[in-house]
Protein backbone atom coordinates (compact mmCIF):
# COMPACT_ATOMS: atom_id res chain seq x y z
CA UNK A 1 0.00 0.00 0.00
CA UNK A 2 1.28 3.34 -1.62
CA UNK A 3 1.78 6.16 1.55
CA UNK A 4 -1.28 8.57 0.18
CA UNK A 5 -3.44 5.35 0.65
CA UNK A 6 -2.21 4.85 3.80
CA UNK A 7 -2.48 8.37 5.10
CA UNK A 8 -6.14 8.52 3.63
CA UNK A 9 -7.48 5.23 5.43
CA UNK A 10 -6.15 7.08 9.06
CA UNK A 11 -7.39 10.41 8.24
CA UNK A 12 -10.82 8.88 7.62
CA UNK A 13 -10.64 6.89 10.77
CA UNK A 14 -10.16 9.82 12.29
CA UNK A 15 -12.96 11.38 10.91
CA UNK A 16 -15.50 9.40 11.07
CA UNK A 17 -14.78 7.75 14.90
CA UNK A 18 -15.25 11.76 15.34
CA UNK A 19 -18.35 12.34 13.28
CA UNK A 20 -19.24 15.87 15.38
CA UNK A 21 -15.95 17.20 15.11
CA UNK A 22 -14.04 19.43 12.78
CA UNK A 23 -10.16 17.95 13.09
CA UNK A 24 -7.25 19.86 11.49
CA UNK A 25 -5.03 17.96 8.72
CA UNK A 26 -1.98 19.52 11.36
CA UNK A 27 -3.58 17.50 14.55
CA UNK A 28 -4.02 13.83 12.15
CA UNK A 29 -0.22 14.80 11.07
CA UNK A 30 0.50 15.20 14.40
CA UNK A 31 -0.94 12.18 15.63
CA UNK A 32 0.70 9.85 12.33
CA UNK A 33 3.84 11.51 12.41
CA UNK A 34 3.43 12.71 8.86
CA UNK A 35 3.09 16.77 7.41
CA UNK A 36 0.37 18.70 6.79
CA UNK A 37 1.55 19.43 3.68
CA UNK A 38 1.34 15.70 3.20
CA UNK A 39 -1.89 15.37 4.11
CA UNK A 40 -3.00 18.23 2.38
CA UNK A 41 -2.56 16.64 -0.60
CA UNK A 42 -4.48 13.72 0.44
CA UNK A 43 -7.45 15.74 1.46
CA UNK A 44 -7.63 17.14 -1.41
CA UNK A 45 -8.88 13.71 -3.14
CA UNK A 46 -10.71 12.99 -0.53
CA UNK A 47 -12.22 16.22 -0.87
CA UNK A 48 -12.96 15.52 -4.67
CA UNK A 49 -14.53 11.87 -3.89
CA UNK A 50 -17.18 13.83 -1.98
CA UNK A 51 -15.60 11.29 1.70
CA UNK A 52 -14.88 14.92 3.68
CA UNK A 53 -16.00 18.58 3.51
CA UNK A 54 -13.48 21.21 4.52
CA UNK A 55 -14.59 23.49 7.14
CA UNK A 56 -12.91 27.15 6.79
CA UNK A 57 -12.02 29.77 10.04
CA UNK A 58 -11.50 29.42 13.69
CA UNK A 59 -11.96 25.83 14.94
CA UNK A 60 -11.88 24.68 10.82
CA UNK A 61 -10.59 21.90 10.14
CA UNK A 62 -12.66 19.01 8.01
CA UNK A 63 -15.53 16.29 8.45
CA UNK A 64 -16.48 12.84 7.14
CA UNK A 65 -19.28 12.80 4.20
CA UNK A 66 -18.95 9.53 3.48
CA UNK A 67 -20.85 6.63 4.55
CA UNK A 68 -18.45 4.17 7.03
CA UNK A 69 -20.47 0.94 6.84
CA UNK A 70 -20.81 1.19 2.71
CA UNK A 71 -16.66 2.52 2.33
CA UNK A 72 -14.33 -0.22 1.91
CA UNK A 73 -10.73 0.04 2.26
CA UNK A 74 -10.34 -0.73 -1.75
CA UNK A 75 -12.75 2.21 -2.09
CA UNK A 76 -10.24 4.54 -0.51
CA UNK A 77 -7.00 3.33 -1.87
CA UNK A 78 -8.13 3.22 -5.74
CA UNK A 79 -8.69 6.46 -5.15
CA UNK A 80 -4.47 7.15 -4.82
CA UNK A 81 -3.48 3.74 -6.58
CA UNK A 82 -3.74 1.67 -9.53
CA UNK A 83 -5.97 -1.71 -8.16
CA UNK A 84 -6.77 -3.37 -11.27
CA UNK A 85 -5.37 -6.42 -11.22
CA UNK A 86 -4.21 -6.51 -14.79
CA UNK A 87 -1.70 -8.57 -16.56
CA UNK A 88 2.31 -7.89 -16.23
CA UNK A 89 3.55 -9.78 -18.63
CA UNK A 90 3.31 -7.41 -21.70
CA UNK A 91 2.37 -8.46 -24.37
CA UNK A 92 1.01 -12.26 -23.22
CA UNK A 93 1.33 -13.66 -26.71
CA UNK A 94 5.00 -13.81 -26.16
CA UNK A 95 5.21 -14.37 -22.23
CA UNK A 96 7.37 -17.60 -21.47
CA UNK A 97 6.08 -21.01 -19.37
CA UNK A 98 8.52 -19.29 -16.48
CA UNK A 99 7.27 -15.54 -17.05
CA UNK A 100 3.15 -17.36 -16.48
CA UNK A 101 4.29 -19.64 -13.90
CA UNK A 102 5.54 -15.98 -11.45
CA UNK A 103 2.66 -14.39 -12.79
CA UNK A 104 -0.17 -16.66 -11.44
CA UNK A 105 1.72 -16.98 -8.06
CA UNK A 106 1.46 -12.76 -7.79
CA UNK A 107 -2.04 -12.83 -9.13
CA UNK A 108 -3.11 -15.23 -6.84
CA UNK A 109 -1.45 -13.14 -3.70
CA UNK A 110 -3.24 -9.97 -5.70
CA UNK A 111 -6.68 -11.31 -5.86
CA UNK A 112 -6.33 -12.29 -2.22
CA UNK A 113 -5.55 -8.73 -1.23
CA UNK A 114 -8.31 -7.01 -3.25
CA UNK A 115 -10.77 -9.39 -2.19
CA UNK A 116 -9.35 -8.55 1.83
CA UNK A 117 -9.23 -4.83 1.10
CA UNK A 118 -13.10 -4.70 -0.56
CA UNK A 119 -14.38 -6.76 2.40
CA UNK A 120 -13.51 -4.39 5.33
CA UNK A 121 -15.48 -1.21 5.28
CA UNK A 122 -14.34 1.27 7.59
CA UNK A 123 -16.75 0.86 10.13
CA UNK A 124 -15.13 -2.58 10.12
CA UNK A 125 -11.96 -1.21 11.03
CA UNK A 126 -13.16 1.03 13.83
CA UNK A 127 -15.07 -1.62 15.29
CA UNK A 128 -11.37 -3.39 15.10
CA UNK A 129 -9.66 -0.66 16.81
CA UNK A 130 -12.10 -0.61 19.74
CA UNK A 131 -11.78 -4.35 20.21
CA UNK A 132 -7.76 -3.87 20.38
CA UNK A 133 -8.48 -0.75 22.78
CA UNK A 134 -10.69 -3.46 24.94
CA UNK A 135 -8.28 -6.59 24.71
CA UNK A 136 -5.62 -3.86 25.73
CA UNK A 137 -7.11 -2.34 28.46
CA UNK A 138 -8.13 -5.93 29.69
CA UNK A 139 -4.36 -7.22 29.58
CA UNK A 140 -3.69 -4.22 31.23
CA UNK A 141 -6.01 -4.63 34.36
CA UNK A 142 -4.50 -8.15 34.25
CA UNK A 143 -1.17 -7.54 34.91
CA UNK A 144 -2.13 -4.78 37.51
CA UNK A 145 -3.88 -7.07 39.59
CA UNK A 146 -1.19 -9.55 39.17
CA UNK B 1 -31.95 -18.20 24.70
CA UNK B 2 -33.12 -15.03 24.70
CA UNK B 3 -35.47 -12.43 22.44
CA UNK B 4 -32.71 -9.44 21.48
CA UNK B 5 -33.99 -6.30 20.60
CA UNK B 6 -31.89 -4.25 18.27
CA UNK B 7 -31.78 -1.36 16.82
CA UNK B 8 -34.85 0.70 15.87
CA UNK B 9 -35.79 -0.44 12.45
CA UNK B 10 -35.46 -3.95 13.31
CA UNK B 11 -38.09 -6.54 15.16
CA UNK B 12 -37.70 -7.54 18.71
CA UNK B 13 -36.28 -11.07 17.66
CA UNK B 14 -36.76 -14.53 19.57
CA UNK B 15 -34.07 -16.77 18.17
CA UNK B 16 -34.42 -20.33 19.08
CA UNK B 17 -32.93 -24.14 17.62
CA UNK B 18 -34.80 -25.09 14.51
CA UNK B 19 -37.16 -27.86 15.48
CA UNK B 20 -39.22 -30.07 12.18
CA UNK B 21 -41.89 -27.30 13.20
CA UNK B 22 -39.60 -24.66 11.56
CA UNK B 23 -38.79 -27.06 8.13
CA UNK B 24 -41.80 -25.75 6.24
CA UNK B 25 -40.66 -21.64 7.07
CA UNK B 26 -37.21 -22.52 6.17
CA UNK B 27 -37.71 -23.91 3.21
CA UNK B 28 -39.80 -20.86 2.52
CA UNK B 29 -37.12 -18.73 3.26
CA UNK B 30 -34.26 -20.34 1.09
CA UNK B 31 -37.02 -20.11 -1.60
CA UNK B 32 -36.98 -16.83 -1.09
CA UNK B 33 -33.42 -16.06 -1.33
CA UNK B 34 -32.65 -18.79 -3.72
CA UNK B 35 -35.94 -18.34 -6.07
CA UNK B 36 -35.47 -22.48 -5.72
CA UNK B 37 -37.67 -24.18 -3.38
CA UNK B 38 -35.09 -27.03 -1.78
CA UNK B 39 -37.48 -29.34 0.32
CA UNK B 40 -35.46 -32.50 0.32
CA UNK B 41 -31.97 -31.04 0.68
CA UNK B 42 -33.56 -28.97 3.95
CA UNK B 43 -35.54 -32.18 4.70
CA UNK B 44 -31.82 -33.90 4.63
CA UNK B 45 -29.84 -30.89 6.59
CA UNK B 46 -33.13 -30.91 9.39
CA UNK B 47 -32.48 -34.74 10.17
CA UNK B 48 -28.04 -33.95 10.38
CA UNK B 49 -28.24 -30.84 12.42
CA UNK B 50 -31.65 -30.58 14.15
CA UNK B 51 -31.89 -33.97 15.51
CA UNK B 52 -29.19 -35.40 15.91
CA UNK B 53 -25.56 -34.63 17.89
CA UNK B 54 -27.38 -31.62 18.88
CA UNK B 55 -24.73 -31.46 21.79
CA UNK B 56 -22.72 -29.61 18.95
CA UNK B 57 -24.82 -29.15 15.95
CA UNK B 58 -26.36 -26.04 15.89
CA UNK B 59 -29.43 -25.09 13.91
CA UNK B 60 -30.84 -21.20 14.93
CA UNK B 61 -33.42 -19.58 13.38
CA UNK B 62 -34.79 -15.81 14.12
CA UNK B 63 -38.08 -14.63 13.98
CA UNK B 64 -40.22 -11.58 15.27
CA UNK B 65 -40.62 -12.07 18.95
CA UNK B 66 -44.41 -10.37 18.58
CA UNK B 67 -45.29 -13.11 15.65
CA UNK B 68 -43.72 -15.66 16.64
CA UNK B 69 -44.84 -18.68 14.09
CA UNK B 70 -44.88 -16.29 11.43
CA UNK B 71 -42.32 -16.54 8.47
CA UNK B 72 -38.52 -17.00 9.58
CA UNK B 73 -36.57 -14.09 9.15
CA UNK B 74 -33.02 -15.71 9.32
CA UNK B 75 -31.15 -18.45 10.51
CA UNK B 76 -27.89 -19.99 10.64
CA UNK B 77 -26.32 -23.56 10.86
CA UNK B 78 -23.08 -24.49 12.49
CA UNK B 79 -21.09 -27.44 14.37
CA UNK B 80 -18.39 -28.70 16.16
CA UNK B 81 -15.53 -29.48 13.53
CA UNK B 82 -11.87 -30.38 14.30
CA UNK B 83 -10.68 -32.13 11.24
CA UNK B 84 -8.09 -29.99 9.48
CA UNK B 85 -4.45 -30.96 10.03
CA UNK B 86 -3.51 -30.49 14.00
CA UNK B 87 -6.62 -28.81 14.41
CA UNK B 88 -8.03 -28.73 17.94
CA UNK B 89 -12.10 -29.13 17.13
CA UNK B 90 -13.16 -25.32 16.31
CA UNK B 91 -16.85 -24.34 15.77
CA UNK B 92 -17.67 -24.03 11.92
CA UNK B 93 -20.43 -21.77 10.46
CA UNK B 94 -21.38 -23.15 7.01
CA UNK B 95 -24.82 -21.32 6.51
CA UNK B 96 -26.46 -18.32 7.00
CA UNK B 97 -29.45 -16.40 5.84
CA UNK B 98 -31.60 -13.52 6.18
CA UNK B 99 -35.12 -12.58 4.72
CA UNK B 100 -34.18 -10.14 2.31
CA UNK B 101 -36.79 -8.06 3.44
CA UNK B 102 -35.48 -7.65 6.56
CA UNK B 103 -31.65 -7.11 5.89
CA UNK B 104 -29.54 -4.40 7.54
CA UNK B 105 -31.06 -4.35 10.66
CA UNK B 106 -28.78 -6.96 12.50
CA UNK B 107 -30.65 -10.01 12.61
CA UNK B 108 -27.38 -11.77 10.83
CA UNK B 109 -25.50 -10.21 13.74
CA UNK B 110 -27.76 -11.82 16.24
CA UNK B 111 -27.62 -15.18 14.83
CA UNK B 112 -24.16 -14.61 14.42
CA UNK B 113 -23.83 -14.13 18.28
CA UNK B 114 -26.58 -16.48 19.43
CA UNK B 115 -24.09 -18.86 17.66
CA UNK B 116 -21.09 -17.75 18.92
CA UNK B 117 -22.72 -18.33 22.77
CA UNK B 118 -23.55 -21.99 22.00
CA UNK B 119 -20.05 -22.99 20.62
CA UNK B 120 -18.63 -20.83 24.30
CA UNK B 121 -21.09 -22.80 26.30
CA UNK B 122 -19.54 -26.06 25.65
CA UNK B 123 -15.62 -24.79 25.78
CA UNK B 124 -15.15 -24.25 22.02
CA UNK B 125 -12.33 -21.10 21.60
CA UNK B 126 -12.47 -20.59 18.29
CA UNK B 127 -15.09 -19.96 15.21
CA UNK B 128 -14.65 -20.22 11.73
CA UNK B 129 -16.07 -20.37 8.29
CA UNK B 130 -15.37 -20.44 4.58
CA UNK B 131 -16.55 -17.80 2.24
CA UNK B 132 -15.78 -17.21 -1.61
CA UNK B 133 -13.63 -14.32 -1.81
CA UNK B 134 -15.75 -12.85 -4.59
CA UNK B 135 -18.74 -12.87 -2.28
CA UNK B 136 -18.51 -9.31 -0.77
CA UNK B 137 -21.75 -9.75 1.20
CA UNK B 138 -20.52 -12.52 3.11
CA UNK B 139 -17.05 -11.55 3.59
CA UNK B 140 -17.70 -8.24 4.35
CA UNK B 141 -20.62 -9.71 7.29
CA UNK B 142 -17.92 -12.06 9.17
CA UNK B 143 -15.47 -9.56 8.90
CA UNK B 144 -17.38 -6.77 10.70
CA UNK B 145 -18.22 -9.26 13.19
CA UNK B 146 -14.80 -9.46 13.89
CA UNK B 147 -13.32 -12.77 11.87
CA UNK B 148 -9.89 -12.46 10.20
CA UNK B 149 -7.46 -14.51 7.95
CA UNK B 150 -6.91 -17.53 10.26
CA UNK B 151 -3.75 -20.14 10.15
CA UNK B 152 -5.13 -22.39 7.39
CA UNK B 153 -5.53 -21.68 4.16
CA UNK B 154 -8.27 -23.64 1.53
CA UNK B 155 -5.97 -24.73 -1.39
CA UNK B 156 -7.49 -26.63 -4.57
CA UNK B 157 -6.52 -28.50 -7.76
CA UNK B 158 -8.21 -29.41 -10.58
CA UNK B 159 -8.28 -32.94 -11.60
CA UNK B 160 -8.85 -33.05 -15.07
CA UNK B 161 -5.56 -31.42 -16.71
Amino acid sequence: MQTASRLAIYALIELAANPDRQISAADIGEKYRVSAHHLAKVFITLGRAGLVQSVRGVGGGYTFTGVAKRLTLLDIISLFEDTSNTCRLGDPSKATEEEWALFEVTKEINDLSLATYGSITLATLLKQIERRKTRAEREKDAAAAS
Amino acid sequence: MSDKPRNAAAPALKISRASSDYLDRVVDLDARITGQPKPDYWQDIFERYASRHVEERFFLVAESAERAGDRILGLIVGEVRGWEFGSDPCGWIFAVSVDPDHRQMGIAEALFQSMCDEFRKIGIAKVRTMVQRQNPLHMSFFRSEGMVAGPFIQLEMSLDE
